[in-house]
């Protein structure tokens, strides 16, 4: 039934109960609120599908459905031999929103491009803590001590210059936090004592402008009409928030919604069978593992590791944990992802082999803590069951497990811990389509004691990633990529776990939509078909 | 009837203090670092941690932080959120009026059905009528909220298609939020089928929050109606050849009505609680989904604000009862 058709008959029906929006509205039912609307000051997905995708350009760009990067507000850019220059040639013509408070008086030039960045880098900086501004994603990708100065070179090139040479920093700057503001709206907002506007009445050059926010409730976009790029095919974009699941899955059956997300695993099945609604999948570009800590004997023997892992029913973990919705996983680079290692062969599931080599190397009577982690996240939908299981896997290898667990920011601080007792389950959701982002963050020798969760720190490993870091090209960084990943295999400092696979649920008349391996909601390209 | 409300008046200020001390304490007792959650699984250098806590002003010491809020609720500021950003006070505005509105819908749900309900059962005790209302009030009662509601949305919005699934109103239509009271916002805007949408939208989360109160007020109205029947001054109502309607209308419910209404006034409490999971069901945008989202994000500016500002609603909510007991029963205000 169409949306138009199932409009009228509910009115019909009930007298009074009407359904979505115009044909040429597109309501889509996002799981959660937006925390605000200026991307650089949150780390959410939900937030920047609210916020950085629909409102905002970047001086790069993904391509939708890859981790490909295209030109954005930037046409072209040129990188110094020595790497340590980046110089950014900027889009001319391109025309910010404008609201109730603010109409530009000028194009987006290298200003807004300084003013972007300076306000996260600089604390003198008269943005710096407006709105309370924490800049973690920025801070968090290393920003503060990679880019030295911005220079702007004349209105339509920058020029950042950095203190090493980066590979990954084109990619960073396709990410939500370098989402590009207007110089003249902060300008504007600060002369009139409401700086704070920027997070909460958003101007951007994106597909759509912001229209309005109901805290908790809906928030509407317009279509930019001036769009540099391609125009957004619908004429307005709604976000309905729905917090549950299943009633998401009932407002799409009864024409409420267009399109929703993260559906129940339980409930993938009867929305594949149904008509009426259309299910996306595609692998995530994440992974979950067992971090063992490799600072802590027997830990510290590569052997027993690999029999540990020997010893995991992954396939058990799939079916159960993830009732069908993720794959097992062999590297720790999520298959979507450049330079993944197809040629790596995973450890078998083989208790008794296990037992063996355990033996082999004089351990029994081994007692191993699995931290299992308080959230439910894609790449682990179900921690405390997927320990359980591992609990009775490495029974059968004589392996006593004790399941820990602990409230969400204590288990994140007590599992960096150098001397930290047992494995923990965690994961990671990439952020910038770079294996450098999987790779150095949770396995290089300076993220001990942070995000390194195994405490893992392999020269030869740590040789081959930074060298790659720093190489200019895609085709030569790719080799030493996929080298890293068979040293990671042998060594085994993760039991790798599992990708998800992501669902995107759709009425049928919903034309265009692309799941984004990165995972954000992107509708520029989405329209409805009558 | 003035000395009564202000001796109740005066216990407000212990209270009050006590609450605000409590909200701050509560957040802070619970394990888990605000900074650390907002970073996630990307974490933070400890450099940038310090800098985070200064910000946030943990790095001084309890008592300090204590004070400054202190004084800050006395001149009205309850502080930003830190996620959001924004003034604890500005959202709990936004969003209080839904939950209000839709507490009272489903308080006036409950009260017009069970009241008359409890009534009825009690004076035809012991028949089938009484028997069925007061197991249908214990099934009400003991329904999981989660459950009910998603019950009657497959049926009602799903099969049968005559309520929406959820959220205040249809999204085609749109208008500023004048009151945040979405009866009153759609009757003023003046666009036609608004008020409809809005009043289709309030059916099922009302029935769903009322359906608990409406069960005790039954329970309640019931008892205490049945002990009232039983006392000396109905039996002389009866000799002396009142109608049945007049005996029970007004001899006995009056009576009857102090326990119900200290019952509808703790009402408010559960109401409040349930309100958590309808909001969150029903894609409600009240305060009490915001307040649970804000406890696991550890957002102690918002969690104890939210907590004192509901706190002083029951209070004032107490108060009134309080204050009815007194109209209904002159005997308790000259005490």
């Amino acid at each position: 039934m169409s949306l138009r058709l199932k409009l009228a008959t509910g009115i019909l029906l009930s007298g009074i109960a009407a359904s979505a929006a115009s044909a040429q509205s597109l309501v889509y039912c996002s799981e959660g609120s937006p925390e605000g609307f200026d991307p650089a000051l949150y780390t959410a997905g939900t937030t920047f599908d609210a916020s950085s995708h629909p409102i905002y350009n970047r001086l790069t760009q993904f391509k939708v459905g890859t981790t490909e990067v295209l030109p954005g507000l930037a046409e072209t850019w040129d990188v110094s031999e020595d790497g340590k220059t980046v110089t950014f040639n900027l889009r001319k013509g391109v025309k910010f929103h404008s609201n109730d408070m603010f109409s530009p008086s000028r194009d987006f030039n290298a200003d807004d491009v300084i003013f972007t960045f300076e306000r996260q880098k600089n604390a003198d900086h008269p943005y710096n803590k407006v709105s309370g501004g924490t800049w973690e994603y920025f801070g968090g990708m290393s920003m503060p001590d990679l880019i030295d100065s911005i220079e702007k070179v004349d209105d339509y090139t920058v020029k950042f210059n950095l203190t090493r040479p980066e590979a990954p920093f084109i990619a960073n700057m396709a990410m939500d936090f370098a989402s590009i503001q207007s110089a003249e709206y902060g300008d504007v907002m600060m002369e009139a004592g409401t700086p704070e506007m920027m997070n909460q009445a958003p101007i951007g050059t994106g597909p759509f402008s912001f229209q309005a926010y109901q805290k908790d409730a809906v928030i509407r976009y317009l279509r930019n009409d001036d769009y540099w790029g391609d125009a957004a095919k619908v004429e307005s974009l709604i976000f309905a928030i729905t917090p549950d699941a299943s009633v998401r899955y009932q407002k799409v059956q009864a024409g409420e919604c267009h399109v929703m997300a993260y559906p129940n695993p339980a409930d993938i099945q009867a929305m594949k069978d149904d008509d009426g609604i259309v299910v996306m999948e595609q692998e995530g570009l994440n992974v979950g593992y067992l971090a063992y800590n490799t600072t802590v004997a027997p830990y510290d023997n590569p052997n027993v590791r690999k029999a540990l892992n020997m010893a995991i029913d992954k396939q058990s973990i799939i079916d159960v944990v993830f009732q069908g919705s993720g794959q097992i996983a062999k590297n720790p680079l999520p298959p979507t992802m450049w330079s993944y290692n197809d040629a790596v062969k995973d450890d078998e599931y083989n208790p008794e082999k296990a037992k063996e080599m355990l033996a082999a190397e004089g351990v029994e009577g081994l007692n191993l803590k699995i931290w299992a982690m308080p959230v439910q996240r894609p790449y682990n939908p179900n921690a405390r069951r997927m320990a359980e299981l591992m609990q009775e896997d490495f029974a059968k290898v004589g392996v006593t497990v004790e399941i820990v667990s602990y409230e969400w920011g204590e288990y994140l601080s007590r599992s960096k811990e150098l001397d930290r007792d047992g494995a923990v389950l965690l994961g990671w959701t990439g952020d910038n389509g770079d294996p450098d982002n999987f790779l150095a963050v949770l396995l290089g020798c300076d993220g001990r004691e942070a995000s390194n969760r195994a405490q893992w720190c392999h020269q030869p490993f740590e040789d081959l990633i930074q060298k790659a870091k720093v190489l200019p090209t895609q085709a030569e960084r790719q080799p030493l990529y996929e080298e890293a990943q068979v040293i990671f295999k042998e060594q085994a400092p993760w039991a790798t776990i599992a990708h998800s696979v992501v669902y995107m649920t759709m009425r049928p008349e919903v034309d265009g939509y692309i799941v984004h391996p990165l995972g954000g909601h992107i509708f520029n390209q989405v329209g409805l078909s009558q | 009837m003035l000395n009564y409300v202000l001796s109740r008046l005066l216990t407000f200020i212990p209270t009050f203090i006590g609450v605000t001390l409590i909200s701050f304490a509560f957040i802070r007792v619970l394990p888990g670092d605000p900074i650390i959650v907002m970073a996630g699984e990307r974490g933070l250098t400890k450099e940038r941690y310090a800098e985070l806590e200064a910000q946030f002003g943990f790095d001084r010491p309890i008592y300090t932080q204590f004070w400054e809020y202190l004084t800050g609720v006395m001149q009205g500021d309850l502080g930003n959120s830190f996620v959001t950003k924004r003034p604890v006070w500005d959202e709990f505005f936004t969003l209080f009026p839904a939950t209000l509105e839709l507490s009272a819908c489903a308080m006036i749900f409950a009260v017009v059905l069970g009241l008359p309900a409890g009534v009825i059962a009690a004076v035809n005790r012991g028949k089938f009528f009484d028997r069925a209302l007061m197991s249908t009030a214990l099934i009400g009662y003991s329904m999981p909220i989660f459950w009910w509601a998603l019950l009657l949305i497959i049926v009602f919005s799903g099969n049968l298609q005559w309520t929406p699934v959820s959220g205040r109103i249809s999204l085609v239509y749109y208008f500023q939020d004048a009151t945040g009271f979405m009866l009153i916002d759609s009757l003023a805007s003046g666009q036609k089928g608004a008020f409809a949408s809005a009043v289709s939208h309030l059916v099922l989360p009302t029935i769903v929050l009322g359906t608990i109160p409406l069960a005790v007020i039954a329970r309640q109205t019931r008892s205490a109606m049945l002990e009232v029947l039983g006392e000396d001054y109905i039996r002389t109502a009866r000799a002396k050849g009142l109608s049945p309607g007049r005996i029970n209308g007004i001899h006995a419910l009056r009576n009857a009505l102090i326990p119900v209404i200290t019952v509808i006034g703790l009402s408010v409490g559960t109401l409040l609680a349930g309100a958590i999971l309808t909001e969150t069901i029903f894609s409600w945008p009240g305060i009490g989904k915001w307040m649970v989202d804000s406890i696991f994000r550890r957002d102690y500016p918002v969690v104890q604000g939210g907590l004192l500002l509901i706190a002083v609603m029951v209070m004032v909510v107490n108060l009134t009862v309080d204050m009815l007991y007194g109209v209904i029963n002159p005997k308790i205000r000259k005490r």
